[in-house]
């Protein structure tokens, strides 16, 4: 397990300081959903981020993702601030920093599971060497689908699929993983296992996690959880069942 | 290169299988219309062209006509004068040194052959009849470069030693002659008679039914034009070039220079306006080729925002996936010509079979020529990653966190 908040601070992998999203800005129905949120990540932690429909926690981990750009604030990876960013530097840094697990699996329907897991890999370089399949092929068979990697995603299981992702998030060892509902949409057994699952990777792998999640059962296996409501962080703190 | 992009398109391709076959097809469709009417269009110009030329010279220079100008002195600046003259009837006349003109006409770069011809108009007469005839003076072997004649021999063999000649069928037919029969020849006063060695098929019943070959002595005897000659017939090495010379050949000399465009002026509008038409009808069948791929391309964008939206999340740049989907495309474009030649080879084939004269020969030649099918092929390909690139560039364009929203 990796070391909970209240102990020495670990390397900032992200940092946020009062980020604020409106939608529609400079029309009468301009919405702001987030007000201000300012947090800061560790390299090698694993953080839930909780709260109830419509409080912001999506729009949050597009922000954090590099998928949506925030109104206003700083928003620094690695210490570089990534706010004024266009879209081929935002690309090229979610590309190298991050890995997605999205709630619906998310798996491109006409690869099969190997060339779901490799495509990073292709996308980066423009073609697979032997080392990345190879590669491809441990992490498979670490998340449990060695025997299925020629499946296409339509013969796997919502929670095989679920695992596919997560080997194709991990693939290239990002040094964060952003997990949007992973398992909202498994029963609770596939939850589990594929929580599991993503508590052992990061145990191996040391990559950090931000697990968007309304399950408090999950939530409170995590060593962190943030709490959003109406666009407002207004919890950070050890998780229930964090050790220490 | 593109290993990501052409791997992901391919993909993209298959997984909307029923979908690329359609369009695929369609592609096919337009080129095969396209080729085939190329091909069809060129075949019945060159049978029209080979035909109207297989009977005359490309390029001809006579004598400039005879004109008769007003006895006096033009009128002083600002006074006008009506003057009218009476135009003169034209007698046969001959080229000036036209046996010094010969060799440099065949030293020219475009000129294939040359030949001197005495024509004039005459009777031909055997028994009670009589027909009005064509009488053309020629060196055979040099006339034989200009219009292929002993290939044109149906009946006996092409041969003009004095007093002989050659006729066409129609009017050895008229005249109830045969090979080696004696034809009587009368121009103005002058008569003579020559044996028929051969009887010639100039591809035009007219023609047939007028045309009378003797030797070029012969001929001028006959007009009364010793050592002359009234027309040179040229062949050139490329038909289209016949204008242009004949342009040339009028302002360098004081010859009248005609071209085969200019003494078939119908037949050249008629061959344009089929041009002209062929090429909208390519154009048309093209732009729906465009439109129809990209349709297919612009719902399969729709089809595939989710997965466009991953692949950005992923890190793929707009650039990668403007090229994924101009690569489709191309290789709609590129698939659907393939298949689209050998489509047009098969309407030809049928064509061929099919569409015969009364001799139960193909009406005319058509053939694709590699160079056609392979433009036609580049041009469905450049079309297919035109029509490709509004839909590329609306795929490229797409929101991911929106798009993976859906």
């Amino acid at each position: 397990m990796s070391a909970p908040a209240a102990q020495a601070p670990l390397a900032a992998l992200l940092e946020l300081d009062g980020v604020r999203k409106s939608y529609n800005v400079g029309l009468p129905n301009e919405a702001e959903v987030l007000h201000g949120v300012s947090l800061r990540i560790g390299r090698g932690e694993f953080v839930a981020l909780i709260g109830p429909s419509g409080s912001g926690k999506s729009t949050l981990l597009n922000i954090v993702g590099l998928l949506e750009h925030m109104t206003a604030g700083s928003y620094r990876i690695d210490g570089e601030e990534v706010m004024g960013l266009d879209d081929a530097a935002l690309t090229l840094r979610r590309r190298n920093t991050l890995g997605f697990v999205f709630q619906f699996h998310h798996l491109l329907p006409a690869f099969s599971a190997l060339e779901n897991v490799t495509l990073p890999a292709l996308m980066r370089e423009g073609r697979i060497t032997t080392a990345q399949r190879e590669r491809a092929r441990a992490v498979l068979a670490a998340v449990g689908l060695g025997d299925a990697m020629g499946k296409r995603p339509g013969e796997l299981s919502g929670g095989m699929q679920q695992r596919v992702a997560i080997a194709r998030a991990l693939v290239l060892e990002p040094p964060l993983v952003l997990a949007d509902e992973p398992t909202g949409n498994l029963d609770t057994a596939s939850s589990d296992e594929v929580f599991a699952l993503m508590r052992r990777m990061h145990a191996e792998l040391h990559t950090s996690f931000l697990v968007v999640t309304h399950d408090p059962r999950l939530a409170a296996r995590c060593d962190r959880v943030l709490e959003l409501v109406d666009g407002r962080l207004v919890h950070d703190g050890a998780a229930a069942g964090a050790a220490g | 290169m593109l290993g990501f992009e052409s791997r992901v398109a391919t993909r993209f391709l298959r997984e909307g299988r029923m979908q690329t076959v359609l369009i695929i097809v369609g592609v096919a469709a337009g080129v095969a219309v396209v080729a085939y009417i190329s091909a069809l269009i060129t075949g019945l110009q060159s049978n029209t062209i080979e035909k109207t030329l297989g009977a005359q010279a490309h390029l001809t220079l006579s004598p400039r006509d005879d004109v008769v100008l007003a006895a006096r002195a033009p009128a002083s600046a600002g006074t006008r004068e009506l003057v009218q003259t009476q135009p003169r009837a034209q007698r046969p006349r001959s080229i000036g040194n036209w046996q010094l003109l010969v060799p440099l006409l065949e030293a020219m770069p475009e000129v294939a052959a040359v030949s001197p011809m005495v024509s004039a108009a005459g009777l031909a007469v055997r028994g009670e009849a009589s027909k009005a005839i064509a009488l053309m003076g020629v060196d055979l072997d040099r006339y034989d470069r200009i219009v292929n004649l002993r290939s044109k021999v149906v009946d006996g063999t092409a041969r003009l030693e004095p007093g002989e000649g050659i006729i066409g069928r129609e009017l050895a037919d008229d005249l109830g002659v045969r090979v080696g029969d004696r034809v009587g020849i009368v121009t103005g006063g002058v008569s003579d008679s020559l044996r028929v060695t051969a009887l010639v098929d100039l591809g035009v019943r007219e023609l047939n039914r007028r045309t009378v070959i003797v030797p070029l002595r012969t001929a001028q005897s006959l007009v009364g034009l010793p050592g002359g000659a009234t027309g040179l017939d040229l062949t050139l090495v490329d038909i289209w070039s016949a204008q242009t010379l004949a342009d040339d050949l009028a302002a360098r000399w004081p010859y009248k220079a005609e071209s085969w465009q200019q003494a078939n002026a119908q037949l050249v509008a008629a061959l344009n306006a089929q041009s002209v038409s062929t090429a909208v009808i390519r154009g048309v069948v093209m732009i729906v080729v465009v439109l129809g791929i990209a349709s297919v391309l612009v719902v399969s964008v729709v089809q595939k925002r989710r997965e466009i939206g991953i692949l950005r999340a992923m890190g793929a740049t707009q650039g990668q996936v403007l090229r994924i989907f101009l690569l489709q495309g191309a290789i709609v474009g590129a698939l659907g010509s393939a298949l689209g030649v050998v489509l047009a080879l098969l309407l030809i084939w049928v064509f061929t079979q099919f569409a015969l004269g009364s001799d139960g020969r193909p009406l005319f030649n058509i053939t694709l020529e590699p160079a056609l099918a392979l433009r036609v092929a580049a041009i469905a390909t450049v079309c297919g990653v035109l029509a490709a690139v509004a839909p590329a560039r609306r795929a490229a364009k797409l929101d991911p966190a929106e798009a993976i929203r859906l």
